[in-house]
């Protein structure tokens, strides 16, 4: 306890940071990159290969969690179709109002958009790749709320989910070893940066969010999926599979 | 007052670790655990403000202007990332160990695996 | 140095943090901690984080009690399916 208190001590005062890398970034990193968001242009582009880590826990724990619920799944069919009877209360389907099922379909379009709106411009406000790519992946879940499970199984496709999340990390990997052959430094920005606050500022950074938006949007589609078929299947036996 | 952020962070992780030691239920000791997380957010990002700095993005704002750091954010965005993937797999390995072993009480687990 | 907004937003992130440890049923907690989630985003505005306040609205109030009301809706259909057999 007198440990954490003496280290708390060390700290600098509150509003009173002088970290000479922040603020070197700060103020090297808009005539550089012509990126206006720092943060942006420092995960994906100075502090790239940290972001390749963090994609390749995010696609392992995604990838674990899969074969996790996907073992629990296959038991549970087996068990389901001994018992069977209890399942007729009700029929245990979904049934939603009119309104709420046009209203929430209403609500897929926009949602798509915004997603894909912070995808894109990440390099220029708040946002990116990661934001982005979770917003995706809950307009499937209004899909969900909106229609029915089998609707939902409908338009996701759970093969081109997991191609989606691939080809994500890959793309982030593959945009490094890019840096490698044309620049000759893994992870070197070796696009034009362009100019200043147009969309396609930042070299390959806008590219790079698109590969995290991509992946970020599949795994964590995926990690909602496997949750909802564990939580319908045992309502509904067999719906939508 | 301006160790008022550093304790709030070290409230948060400390509560977080009573509530992971003494939880009674997996799926709590699960969130808990998301609260001591956010523990090392507000340390962060408490390190990194610069007193009346803007934040650092430079679409609507002079290039010359005081900002807070960006490596901090860039760091605290990778945590909250792999915060959700960590709990994800956890309430995965939950759901698997209340299969097998039929509860969610950590005690318990160990009692039925002997 | 510090303003009052960050003090406000400190304070009730601490509580919220305090009372998400403290609810002990899973259920409650969910709603709690989305509340905590979205109070979190809050300071990081304070913070002057928008970056940061994002990922944690989308991730600590949508993403991680819809994982957790699932797994529990989960959980309790087991669990009312096996108390049925015995």
């Amino acid at each position: 306890m007198a440990l954490v208190v003496w280290g708390f001590t060390g700290l600098p005062d509150f509003g009173h940071y002088k970290g000479d890398y922040g603020r070197l970034l700060a103020k090297v990193a808009v005539p550089e990159r012509k990126a206006t968001d720092v943060v942006v242009s420092t995960t994906f582009d100075y502090r790239g290969f940290d972001t390749l880590g963090e994609e390749m826990i995010l696609f392992t724990a995604v990838l674990g969690l899969v074969v996790l619920l996907r073992e629990l799944r296959g038991e549970q069919e087996e068990e389901e179709e001994a018992d069977d009877n209890k399942e007729g209360e009700a029929g245990r389907e979904h049934r939603t109002s009119d309104a709420l099922r046009i209203f929430g379909l209403g609500l897929v379009g926009p949602t798509v958009l915004l997603g894909v709106y912070i995808v894109t411009h990440g390099t220029l406000t708040p946002g990116g790749g990661f934001q982005g790519g979770v917003i995706l992946a809950t307009a499937l879940l209004i899909v969900y709320l909106a229609g029915r499970y089998a609707a939902m199984r409908k338009v996701s496709p759970i093969p081109l989910l997991e191609a989606g999340e691939a080809s994500g990390a890959t793309a982030f990997a593959l945009f490094g070893l890019g840096g490698l052959i044309i620049a000759g430094v893994y992870m070197k920005n070796f696009i034009d940066p362009g100019t200043k606050g147009s969309l396609l500022s930042g070299g390959f950074i806008p590219l790079l969010n698109i590969a995290v938006g991509l992946e970020v949007a599949g795994a964590f589609s995926l990690a909602f999926q496997e949750f909802l078929d564990q939580t319908i299947l045992l309502r509904s036996p067999g719906g939508g599979e | 007052m301006s160790f008022l952020p550093y304790a709030v962070a070290a409230w948060l992780f400390g509560i977080g670790i009573y509530g992971v030691a003494t939880s009674r239920n997996l799926i709590h000791l699960v969130v808990c655990l998301t609260v001591v997380q956010s523990g090392t957010y507000v340390l962060l990002l408490a390190i990194g403000y610069v007193g009346a700095g803007k934040a650092p993005i430079f679409a609507d704002i002079p290039s010359n202007s005081t900002v807070v750091d960006p490596v901090v954010q860039t760091l605290t965005l990778t945590d909250v990332v792999v915060e959700a993937t960590v709990v994800a797999l956890l309430l995965a390995l939950a759901m698997q160990a209340h299969k097998r072993f039929g509860t969610l009480n950590p005690d318990d687990l160990g009692a039925m695996r002997s | 140095m510090i303003e009052a907004f960050q003090i406000v937003a400190l304070v009730l992130v601490a509580a919220s943090g305090t009372a998400v440890v403290l609810v002990r049923d899973p259920l409650r907690q969910a709603v709690v901690v989305s509340f905590y989630g979205s109070l979190l985003a809050g300071l990081f505005f304070a913070f002057q984080a928008p970056d940061v306040a994002l990922s944690q609205i989308v991730i600590g109030s949508v993403g991680v009690p819809l994982m957790l009301l699932m797994t529990i809706a989960k959980i309790r259909k087991r669990e009312g399916g096996r108390e049925g057999d015995e």
